[in-house]
């Protein structure tokens, strides 16, 4: 697509037959796909028909479907390859989700690589996933987690995350994007720091690649994670991708087939990587559909896309500020189309309730980022977040039905 | 929005903002807290007994409308009331969430607990309006524990 031809969000919005369905009478305005995103009819095809004439087991059979299987599913590996950048398709681990994919270098990296005393470093901005593994690894090894601040915007203090990295840094994990409220981390800066110290990185790219391109080349991490279930991909397949001397030099994560070389009841060889982090049959129709996915996006001009959301994100953040007692929660510079606010008087999950009554879906909660909620002192929000075939009339029937809200509450 | 009005009628928006018994009451016989993970809703709930008979009753917390009015309404609902009276009255109170509204319920002797009636439309929201309640029976069990809706 060229410059000169406009992003066309009807067009889009026919791709996704979710917007076919009517709640109490009307079409849903859906401005919750930082949760999980809805699946354009390319994804729901692709996996349909993959059921329907190809599907057999793959990696085993000498027949021709289990063959077709095997090509589609590392043909999406090739796929995921090119989306990240990555130098090689040995470099991407099919994953049940970011989770899964954190928690499997907490393990596998983790327990071989720190010794008591050691530090991680994480930010006041990680969702619980990118949190929780940590901290058992630390009760595992006898490790510190140390927890890079924030200003009041909601940004890195750069100077504090720098300060926290010593030689008792032994790897940082960052989020990419804040999922509770939107904040863009500067990475390159931050991962130069760690790199400059010889500190291993992983990042949580769960709310990022649905929004941006990544390269985890330039980037220059030794991990990233990402869910396919954010990225108009089914629930259940999600993607590590791990640079590929160090995900040579793990050991596995979990045991069974297809990750083993030979197997005897005294001793066992493991597959190389990625095989070794693919134990058992994995989620093949999901790895097809994320393919599908990514092959939908890349019709797109990236850029049309991201001048989309970001239109979506200003409009919302004037529109809601039109409305006295509300209050947004996080405001850095640079911010992924996510935006999070509380009411006065009115509780978050009332909000919430209230807004579907007028057919907006919104998350209200800790959004799994609490030690984030105390740091702005609510217990919760409300977050509306932004997707490629959402519109402005959307975000107008998300500031009328707040008003409403408002007036019963008053 | 209809459904909405029925749901947050005058009288929780009224416990909502103004909670009754909405104070501590220091040393007394029986004191429990309750969390609703999901959404992270917290109470404590403070019970004085005179016998088997509640005499003081009154709460502290954080929550939704529905959590926070249920709670304040549950304490002038219960005050005076003996133990075993309080857990018909609960077990009355769960019925009438959990029952679709084309039930017809006996709802008389809930007295004002009824106006939760329209809870039954919103599933989501039965554990808002029972957290208290939870919190009130690990209260008079004196569990040490934290009650929790999950």
């Amino acid at each position: 697509m060229s410059e000169a031809s406009p992003f066309d969000v009807e067009a889009t919005r026919k791709d996704f037959p979710f917007l076919e369905r009517e709640i109490r009478g009307q079409q849903v305005a859906f401005l919750d796909s930082a949760a999980s995103s809805q699946k354009p009819r390319a994804v729901i095809d692709a996996v349909s028909e993959f059921y329907a004439t190809s599907y057999a087991n793959i990696h085993r059979g000498v027949y021709q479907l289990s063959a077709e299987a095997t090509e589609k599913y590392e043909g999406a590996r090739d796929q995921v390859q090119h989306f990240l950048h990555a130098e090689d398709r040995r470099e991407i681990v099919f994953l049940r989700n970011a989770t899964e994919a954190i928690n499997l270098v907490a393990r596998a990296w983790g327990d071989e690589n720190l010794q008591p005393d050691d530090e991680i470093l994480i930010t006041a901005l990680e969702h619980h996933a990118n949190i929780v593994p940590w901290q058992m690894l630390s009760e595992r090894r006898s490790c510190r987690l140390r927890v890079a601040p924030i200003d009041a915007r909601g940004e890195i203090d750069l100077n504090a995350y720098e300060s926290l990295l010593s030689e008792r840094t032994k790897i940082v994990a960052i989020t990419h994007v804040s999922n509770a409220i939107g904040t863009i981390n500067p990475l390159p800066e931050m991962i130069a720091m760690a790199k400059a110290r010889g500190i291993t990185v992983l990042v949580d790219g769960a709310q990022a690649v649905p929004h941006m391109n990544v390269d985890v080349k330039s980037l220059g991490c030794d991990f990233y994670t990402f869910s396919g279930h954010k990225l108009f991909a089914p629930s259940g397949i999600g993607v590590l991708y791990g640079c590929h001397s160090m995900l040579e030099s793990m050991p596995p994560f979990l045991g069974g087939g297809d990750m083993i070389e030979t197997v005897t009841f005294e001793k066992s060889t493991y597959a190389k990587s990625p095989g070794k982090f693919e134990a058992g049959t994995p989620d093949i129709a999901g790895a097809i559909g994320l393919s599908a996915a990514i092959e939908y996006l890349k019709g797109f001009d990236q850029a049309q896309l991201e001048r989309w959301e970001t239109g979506l994100l200003t409009y919302a953040e004037k529109r809601l500020s039109e409305l006295d007692g509300l209050r947004i929660i996080g405001n850095a510079r640079n911010k992924a189309p996510v935006v999070s606010f509380v009411v006065d008087g009115v509780h978050p999950h009332d909000v919430g309730t209230a807004l579907d009554q007028s057919g907006v879906s919104v998350r209200v909660g800790h959004h799994c980022a609490q030690p984030l909620m105390e740091i702005f002192e609510v217990p919760a929000t409300v977050r509306a977040s932004f997707s490629i075939f959402n519109t402005p009339s959307e975000i107008d029937r998300l500031t009328q039905a707040l008003s409403e809200t408002m007036e019963i509450f008053r | 929005m209809e459904n909405l009005r029925e749901l947050y009628q005058s009288t929780i928006l009224d416990h909502n903002k103004k909670p009754r018994n909405f104070r501590e009451i220091p040393g007394c016989d029986h004191q429990a807290d309750g969390h609703n993970p999901l959404c992270g809703d917290k109470l404590r709930v403070f019970v004085e007994l005179d016998g088997d008979v509640v005499n003081d009753l009154s709460f502290e917390g954080a929550g939704c409308a529905i959590s926070i009015a249920s709670a304040s309404l549950m304490t002038d609902s219960v005050k005076g009331k003996k133990i075993e009276d309080i857990e018909t009255l609960f077990d009355l109170f769960h019925t009438l969430l959990t029952t679709p509204s084309t039930t017809e319920i006996d709802v008389s002797p809930l007295g004002k607990l009824a106006v939760f009636s329209g809870v039954r439309e919103f599933p989501m929201r039965v554990k808002c309006a029972t957290l208290s309640w939870h919190t009130l029976r690990a209260a008079l069990d004196k569990k040490n524990e934290v009650a929790k809706t999950e």
